[in-house]
């Protein structure tokens, strides 16, 4: 995500890159283009003119007229304006004194609404809290039915009802909640278009039954510049406190995330970064501008490594690969642990510098071929994993077969994994190779 | 005249079908959806921008329109290139001296457009029997939806409709799009959440062939483009709708959220490299969304934009009339 925006800003730089001393019209230059990839970013039209003037007008001072090196002071002008601009941390959603915290999701048709729904359901749950699920949206066709078949999926409570009353649900759905003792409730609405004032008006009327603790604007993190617009007009009528930022996990560069929370002040809380309920995270503002500017987003990298890997595993794991000693059975597990973090390719994108290498931008991680990986190592004999050396030609015959694949396929990985381990050895014993593009 | 007779024409001319028996003209149907997103259009929020107003006032034209014109094409989201290349050339038939007040050129803009987003009007051919359309599109954009009012519309012209539900991921998507069958008389082919959506898709015209039908409508799980596993499902779907019927799908439509900014493009581009597209189907195109994304898709790819949605009604769902379109979004209002 982002790649798009981080690689502009960089071909803007690139300009200011290697000639010492800047004049006002380099650093023009490059708040044009600034201007154009933010504008492709998808930021609003207003916020790129008062962030560029901002970012123009601090360009110009001796800080960086003067430094030795003003790129790199123009990427950090632009990182601290972009932090500023989009919250200095992250803001969690509001709770309640006194349960149960309500939670209003509100947004336009196809933003995500339900999913979501279902996601913070989750999150909450895991975190010790009692969530329920209230279904008001009654206008889409088994929009009910969704979020009953999302709730039973992640082991959450759903409240639902026949009819078209929305309000009358939303009241009675927050009555069996306080009766069930929960202490989170979640309800989802229909999705609107800020124009039906039919539909904005049901929505300040379910908002006035439920008195909710947060309502929440679940925003498409595709939107163009009617991002502003749509926040805006929900504002006005129900003054959202947060909003979720969803589809992020896409090529949209995002720049609904700016606009809207330049433009009304409120925090994101959260970001989807896929089609499972469990992919939720919540926003770091100051990650994300790291990440705009092509900086990595190492630290998101580690959450999601914490989340998944053991620690003391990792290190034992560790000394026995840098030894040499890595067997077929170690890779298979380092390949599973690393890919339960998420697809391989959307780990690579938190790397830093890899938005940089163009050899890398072609690269394609085939999520199939790990597969296949799997597969072949899956087929082999403990004491084949344990000593990949007896695997001799009948031997290979029959992993391929068993694992769906050819004998060139099982040569393959084995010739890759002896050349891994060796220069595995090498890495142990600290001769790093070089890395291509630095 | 009523409002569905106009809309039985109008559709039936998509389809290339028999225009039902209607003494209908021109005239009252461009109302029609010209008159709805002008309603919509027109209401306080939602005028076009204040600016493209003012850029459109009967004064000569000045240096400074053309940067207002610009920075106006980017909010109603045409994107940067699509906007310098569309001032561009307007500005190049002011130095002819083809528009010398802003009168003329909200006119010359409206055709500009439309010309851009479609050259003809839109057809979708009900040749082959049955005709396979295949929709698809990433998540939220609204494809049950128009599957529902489609299977709707095919139905009111008496044509035998089967929709396949190849969603076969999301949620209740099947329940959902079962409604709208039930709605329109259509079969619904259907398996177990979960199935295997090409499966779904074989079945569905498999069935359609053996019962007869004239229409399969196809519905496919929202994907991100950039999913690479889920594209290349898709494209298996496809060619899996292929060997039920050679030929077969005759149609692919992308369903395009209007309120898609730039991403848009990149939507188009990879879900095109899957499986070829034929058109656009341009959603929610309600008055604060401007859809301008598929002006700069049509510039960039050549699709053109077929159906278009003002809003969530059955009415609402209308082929698609670049000159309308233009004139909505793009004029002076009158």
């Amino acid at each position: 995500m982002f790649d798009s925006l981080s690689d502009k800003l960089q071909s803007a730089f690139a300009g200011l890159r290697g000639k010492g001393k800047l004049t006002e019209a380099d650093i023009d230059v490059a708040m044009r283009a600034i201007r154009l990839s933010l504008l492709e970013a998808d930021v609003n039209m207003g916020v790129v003119r008062q962030f560029t003037k901002a970012i123009g007008e601090r360009a110009k001072g001796a800080e960086v007229m003067q430094s030795l090196t003003p790129d790199q002071q123009v990427v950090k002008i632009v990182n601290e304006e972009l932090t500023s601009l989009m919250g200095q941390a992250n803001v969690g959603m509001p709770t309640s004194p006194r349960p149960p915290t309500v939670v209003l999701m509100a947004g336009l048709q196809g933003s995500g609404k339900t999913t979501c729904c279902a996601k913070l359901a989750r999150h909450y749950a895991q975190q010790g809290r009692a969530p329920m699920l209230v279904a008001c949206d009654v206008h889409r066709p088994a929009a009910a039915q969704q979020l009953a078949v999302l709730g039973e999926q992640v082991g959450v409570p759903v409240y639902r009802e026949d009819g078209t009353d929305a309000v009358g649900i939303a009241s009675r759905g927050i009555a069996e909640a306080k009766a069930k003792v929960r202490d989170l409730v979640i309800v989802d609405t229909a999705g609107r278009t800020v124009i039906d004032e039919a539909m904005m008006d049901e929505l300040v009327r379910v908002r006035d039954a439920v008195k909710p603790t947060a309502v929440v604007l679940v925003l498409d993190a595709m939107t163009g510049q009617t991002a502003v617009e749509v926040a805006t007009a929900f504002q006005e009528a129900v003054q959202f406190d947060g909003a979720i930022l969803t589809k992020l996990d896409g090529d949209a560069r995002g720049g609904a995330a700016l606009s809207v929370r330049a433009t009304t002040g409120r925090p994101i809380y959260f970001v989807g970064t896929g089609e499972k309920v469990e992919a939720l995270e919540p926003f770091h503002p100051d990650r994300m501008a790291s990440r705009i500017l092509g900086m990595g987003d190492v630290l998101s990298l580690i959450e999601r490594a914490q989340q998944t890997v053991d620690v003391d595993d990792a290190r034992a794991m560790e000394k026995k690969i840098l030894g040499g000693g890595m067997t077929l059975e170690d890779f298979a597990n380092q390949l599973k642990q690393v890919r339960k973090m998420g697809p391989v390719g959307q780990l690579l994108g938190m790397m830093p510098g890899f938005g940089k290498m163009k050899q890398l931008k072609d690269v394609e991680v085939d999520e199939k071929q790990l597969d296949r990986v799997q597969a072949i190592i899956s087929s082999m004999t403990p004491s084949e994993r344990r000593r990949p050396e007896i695997i001799n030609g009948s031997r290979r015959q029959r992993i391929a077969a068993g694992s769906g694949t050819t004998v060139q396929e099982v040569n393959q990985l084995l010739a890759q994994f002896k050349q891994m381990r060796k220069l595995m050895k090498r890495f142990g014993k600290g001769g790093l190779p070089p890395i291509p593009g630095t | 005249m009523s409002e569905s007779d106009d809309d039985r024409a109008v559709w039936a001319e998509l389809f290339g079908l028999e225009a039902p028996p209607s003494e209908e003209d021109q005239a009252p149907r461009r109302r029609g959806l010209l008159g709805r997103l002008r309603e919509n259009l027109s209401r306080p929020r939602q005028t076009i921008s204040p600016q493209l107003a003012g850029i459109f006032a009967p004064r000569l034209i000045t240096e400074d329109v053309w940067d207002e014109l610009e920075e106006a094409l980017i909010v109603a989201d045409c994107g940067v290139d699509a906007s310098l290349a569309l001032v561009e050339e307007l500005r190049e038939q002011a130095g002819e001296g083809r528009i010398t007040n802003g009168t003329e050129l909200a006119g010359a803009l409206a055709a500009a457009v439309g010309r851009q987003m479609a050259p003809d009007p839109p057809r979708i051919p009900l040749t082959a029997s049955p005709t396979v359309i295949l929709v698809v599109g990433v998540n939220g954009s609204g494809k049950t939806t128009s599957v529902g009012k489609l299977a709707h519309r095919l139905s009111e012209l008496g044509q035998k409709v089967v929709i396949g539900a190849a969603d076969t991921f999301r949620a209740a998507a099947i329940d959902q799009l079962a409604v709208w069958a039930d709605r329109s008389g259509a079969q619904l082919v259907r398996q177990a959440p979960g199935a295997d959506p090409g499966a779904v898709a074989f079945d569905a015209v498999s069935s359609a062939k053996a019962r007869g039908a004239d229409v399969v409508l196809v519905d496919t799980a929202g994907r991100l483009q950039t999913q690479r596993n889920l594209m290349e499902e898709l494209r298996k779907v496809a060619a899996v709708v292929g060997k039920a019927d050679p030929g077969a799908p005759h149609e692919t439509l992308l369903v395009l959220d209007s309120t898609t900014g730039q991403n848009g493009l990149s939507q188009a581009r990879l879900f095109g490299e899957a499986v070829p597209l034929t058109g656009v189907v341009l959603t929610k195109l309600d008055g604060t969304a401007k859809g301008g994304i598929a002006v700069a898709i049509s510039r960039e790819l050549g699709t053109p934009i077929k159906l278009a949605g003002v809003g969530e009604k059955l009415e609402d769902l209308r082929p698609f009339d670049a000159r309308v379109y233009a004139q909505a979004i793009f004029s002076a209002p009158e």
